[in-house]
């Protein structure tokens, strides 16, 4: 019931996350990339808890519970960065260069 | 049970504490107190006269026990490895106390001897803290109850050889004749450690009594292996005990203080080699080829280095030449396996060569003082120097005689008694093999030139006009007491010395020989006895006889001691003359061949090109360079992008994924 397109669209937004952590160099928009592959996943446990039992949606709650404590992590070195240097642009840091 | 269990003997090892200790409170003074003469006099001398006390006791014990095996003592366990049991254990028997008595009793007259020779030296507490370490290495290495412990008194007396001879540093070329000595000892050692391996390896014991028990059982007569043992111990012999090819460091050695030179390379340390032949005589003994090589080597060296001594100039030079030649006939004795006879030439020898250091000991310290006073730098021990010092030194003078007529082999002195027995024994090893008849040619040949060059030293030094100077001369004075009286004491022993071994047609004979039976009887079995009948024996002696006299009175028709000139004013030699002058240039021989070689080996090859070129080179800065090379590879993949990171890492994760999938 709906499987496929389902798991096409999970594909299809994977995929756009990689792409986007891939090339973008904005920490913030990266930021929101990882999100969209976590949701992308998500979308998958459910789709398939259809067929396979409930187990994957009791993943998708640890899921968005692991992505909450992320962002609040992740949204806190940000601000820490941009308080540091005036940017987000990751180009410019770079110390652990070899 | 040895009969010598719960006597005197049972104490042997206090025999090497007590000049032990001595050398350790002569050092403990010599840093602390090099002003306190005294007190080093009382421990130097009073721990050797000590030690020649106890092994007279030891001696006396023996002479009414009668032992005939050896008398073990074993004081630790050294080295308990698997199969090999080494004990340091010493050995009380009828060949190591006589080489006990020898070592102590010629070295307690030196001792005192010393006193008045290096009364004026600023090293005197570190020179007696030397000489009772070399008496205490020389006990281990003559009581020694089996090669490892034997072998570390031959390396202790070696390193006291090298302290001894280098003993004024300060003087570069003196240090440099130590350093010699060490070092061409050492090529003899391997030849003496190899050949331990060897014994090991072949018996499977080290213990002297053991060896002499299982070597003719487990070796053939003629076996390769006895052979190659007999061979290798004999090459430690050549380097110890002076004889072709190692010679060479011996008169080099003279550059030591004079007792020096009388007590370890005369008398005691470079008889070890014979008395170690004498010791392990078995292996000799099975091997006719070893023997022959002992015995040759031995005649040639005695008449090679007999030669070079008669154009010495220098009077100490002229007596180590001469012994180097007299341990040649020590070889020839105990090669054709007449070992007493080499023992007994080894005693007579220790005496008489002794006295003569000593007597040129007080010469040069006559001469010494005498330019010491007037500020010259002559040679104090150039023959030229010297003449006519009868008319100052006249004890010195008759006792020097009594000991140059015992080395040409006049009779009744020691030498002649011992001298002629080995030239017997050589002749009678003849009827074995030809060879010996050119071995005793040699001998024979090397005694005439003895009477010569040892005629030629005293007239040269006490004869004819003085040539000393003439403001010199009014110094010239007779030594002290303290160094007159050990020459008094060694003249008797010269003369009387023969006594201990006379030949067996006189009464009370052939002593020494007898007492040493129990010792050298499986070696003399072994090689097989040899006699030789009345008539050959008494035209040998009576030729021995007239080779000497032939000899002295070639050399007083000869030599003109009237037209000597100083030193200073001498012409230059030339000719054959000069080619002895310069001892055949073996040094320099060896220089070219051998030191030159390695030196640039050393440096061209092992030096800048192995250690500087490969080692340091391509190992410690190649590996430095690889490490640096892969670092920078790796830091390049650093870039502190975090997108690169990303990119590998997604990249990563594909690949695993798609292992997984597969």
């Amino acid at each position: 019931m709906l499987l496929g397109p389902s798991l096409a669209v999970s594909a299809i937004l994977f995929t756009l996350g990689v792409v986007g952590v891939l090339l973008r160099r904005n920490a913030i928009v990266l930021f929101m990339c990882v999100e969209l592959m976590l949701n992308a996943v998500n979308l998958t446990f459910v789709a398939l808890s259809q067929s396979l039992g409930l187990d994957g949606q009791v993943f998708v709650f640890f899921v968005m519970t692991v992505a909450a404590a992320e962002a609040a992590v992740g949204l806190a070195i940000i601000i820490a960065l941009y308080r540091h240097r005036d940017t987000v642009n990751l180009t410019n840091i770079n110390l652990l260069r070899g | 049970m040895n009969p010598l269990s719960g006597t005197l003997a049972d104490s042997v090892g206090l025999l090497i504490l007590l000049p032990l200790l001595g050398a350790i409170a002569n050092g403990v003074v010599a840093i602390g107190w090099p002003r306190a003469k005294g007190v080093v006099t009382g421990i130097g001398t009073g721990s050797v006269a000590l030690a020649f006390a106890l092994a007279a006791g030891i001696f006396g014990v023996m002479l009414g026990q009668h032992p005939e095996a050896a008398h073990v003592v074993r004081l630790w366990s050294w080295m308990p490895v698997g199969e090999l049991g080494v004990d340091f254990s010493l050995q009380v028997d009828r060949l190591s106390i006589i080489m006990a008595l020898v070592v102590t009793g010629v070295g307690s007259i030196i001792h005192v001897f010393s006193v008045g020779y290096m009364h004026e030296d600023e090293g005197y507490a570190r020179y007696f803290a030397y000489l009772n370490l070399f008496i205490a290495f020389m006990l281990v290495l003559v009581l020694g109850a089996n090669f490892p412990v034997l072998f570390i008194g031959w390396e202790g007396v070696g390193l006291c050889s090298y302290l001894l001879i280098g003993f004024w540093f300060t003087d570069e070329q003196k240090a440099a004749a130590g350093l010699k000595a060490f070092l061409v000892n050492r090529v003899g050692d391997a030849g003496f450690l190899v050949a331990m391996f060897l014994i090991f390896r072949t018996l499977g014991t080290l213990d002297f009594t053991a060896v002499n028990e299982l070597a003719p059982r487990q070796l053939g007569h003629g076996d390769v292996m006895a052979t190659a043992i007999a061979l290798l111990l004999f090459l430690g012999c050549t380097g110890k005990s002076a004889q072709i090819p190692l010679y060479v460091w011996l008169p080099d050695a003279m550059a030591g203080p004079t007792p020096v030179s009388a007590l370890i390379h005369a008398a005691t340390m470079v008889t070890a080699g014979v008395f170690l032949v004498a010791r392990a005589g078995v292996f000799f003994a099975l091997s006719p080829l070893a023997m022959a090589v002992v015995g040759g080597i031995g005649a040639l060296t005695a008449l090679f280095a007999a030669t070079i001594g008669l154009k010495q100039w220098d009077i100490k030079k002229v007596l180590a030449y001469s012994t180097v030649s007299q341990l040649g006939y020590m070889f020839v004795g105990v090669g054709s396996a007449a070992y007493a006879a080499g023992i007994f030439h080894l005693v007579t020898h220790a005496f008489f060569k002794a006295l003569l250091f000593l007597g040129s000991g007080s010469v040069i310290h006559a001469l010494h003082a005498a330019y010491h006073h007037t500020q010259s730098h002559a040679d104090p021990q150039d023959m030229r120097n010297m003449g006519g010092l009868k008319a100052w030194m006249p004890r010195t003078f008759a006792t020097m005689w009594i000991a140059t007529l015992a080395i040409a082999g006049i009779p009744p002195l020691a030498g002649f008694f011992s001298k002629d027995e080995i030239l017997a024994a050589a002749f009678a090893r003849g009827h074995d093999s030809p060879v010996w008849y050119l071995i005793w040619f040699l001998s024979a040949a090397a005694a005439f030139l003895t009477a010569i060059y040892m005629t030629r030293m005293m007239l040269y030094t006490f004869h004819g006009p003085n040539r000393t100077g003439e403001k010199e001369r009014e110094h010239l004075h007779e030594s002290p007491a303290v160094m007159t009286i050990p020459l008094v004491i060694l003249a008797v022993l010269t003369v009387a010395g023969g006594a201990i071994n006379l030949p067996h047609f006189l009464p009370a004979s052939g002593w020494l020989h007898h007492w040493l039976e129990p010792v050298t009887r499986s070696a003399s079995n072994l090689a097989g006895e040899v006699h030789l009948s009345g008539g050959v024996e008494a035209t040998l002696i009576v030729l021995a006889i007239a080779i000497a006299g032939a000899g002295i009175w070639v050399a007083i028709k000869k030599l003109r001691p009237e037209e000597l000139v100083s030193a200073a004013r001498a012409p230059a030699e030339t000719g054959f003359a000069k080619l002895l002058l310069e001892k055949y240039r073996v040094d320099e021989f060896y220089d070219a061949v051998i030191v030159r070689p390695v030196v640039w080996m050393s440096r061209v090859v092992l030096w800048k090109g192995l250690d500087a070129g490969v080692i340091d080179g391509a190992g410690v800065n190649g590996a430095a360079f690889l490490a640096r090379t892969f670092g920078w590879i790796g830091s390049r993949l650093q870039t502190g992008q975090l997108g690169t990171y990303l990119f590998f890492f997604v990249l990563g994760a594909l690949a695993i994924v798609s292992a997984l999938m597969r």
